[in-house]
């Protein structure tokens, strides 16, 4: 396999890792609060929301898909332009409608339909272009 | 006005600001050797001494907090749109501080992208 090929496909695995990871952590954690219930502002409704939270288990799992996205992210980011994959994990926004109309259900506005094509026009775009074009600048790590 | 304008540029160098820093201690963290839980883990050891990381991090607290406090002042249907402008921004700062070569292909790409996220978020 070509080097510029190799560097491509896994660009494009860590991008779709880090898309899958933040949609799944946003929607733990939203599960989870769901679950907790309307936080209360005061001393005693912050304690009581800081102690339900931290033995929730569906926040955790939340957080370990959270910590997945950071970590995804600073990978690929070591070896792709800054200008590739900011762009491309856009294509999180577009996957996420797809999802609300598939299986919620949601009625989706002409206005957002029209964002999802633009934003998955911007992707295929900036998906064409050379994923580094930067020099590799530090040393190859050591085996 | 003047006040939301002045957030809302916090906002998006503070974001812009901060995943650049962390691009850069990436690239001089080096990419791992190749992508098994060994090396991934050795290659975060490495990256979370980075400098450059740790000016990264403060840089999106702080747009993470001014994100919070416009939130409570304007509709989120007017900040999130208002936000995709760090697409256009990120991509100067790639460009300029980076060094990265943007080709027309990949601007037109970035500019499609922000006006479609803007679109999405007003709903």
């Amino acid at each position: 396999m070509g080097h510029e090929l190799r560097i491509r496909i896994k660009t494009l695995v860590m991008i779709l890792a880090m898309v899958v990871c933040a949609n799944a952590g946003d929607l733990m954690l939203k599960r989870g609060m769901t679950q907790i219930g309307a936080v209360e502002i005061s001393a005693a409704g912050l304690r009581h929301a800081f102690a339900s939270t931290v033995t929730n288990g569906t926040i955790w799992i939340g957080i370990v898909f959270l910590v997945g996205f950071m970590v995804s992210y600073m990978t690929v980011l070591s070896w792709a332009d800054y200008s590739y994959v900011m762009p491309a994990g856009a294509f999180g926004y577009a996957l996420l409608t797809l999802l609300a109309v598939v299986f919620l259900h949601e009625n989706v506005s002409p206005r957002r339909w029209v964002g999802v094509a633009l934003i998955c026009i911007g992707v295929l775009l900036v998906g064409q272009t050379r994923p580094r074009t930067t020099e590799v600048m530090a040393r190859e790590v050591a085996a | 006005m003047m006040r939301v304008a002045l957030l809302l540029a916090v906002l998006i160098v503070g974001s812009t600001g901060g995943e650049i820093a962390i691009t850069h201690g990436m690239k001089s963290t080096g990419e791992p050797s190749r992508l098994r839980p060994r090396e991934l883990l050795a290659f975060l050891a490495r990256a979370l001494r980075s400098g450059w990381f740790w000016v990264g991090v403060p840089l999106m607290a702080l747009s993470f907090y001014s994100l919070l406090v416009l939130l409570s002042w304007e509709p989120i249907s007017f900040v999130i749109p208002a936000s995709a402008l760090s697409y256009v921004v990120g991509t100067l700062g790639a460009k300029y501080i980076l060094r990265e070569d943007v080709s027309p292909a990949r601007w037109i790409g970035v500019v499609l992208v922000c006006a479609g996220v803007a679109l999405v978020a007003a709903g």
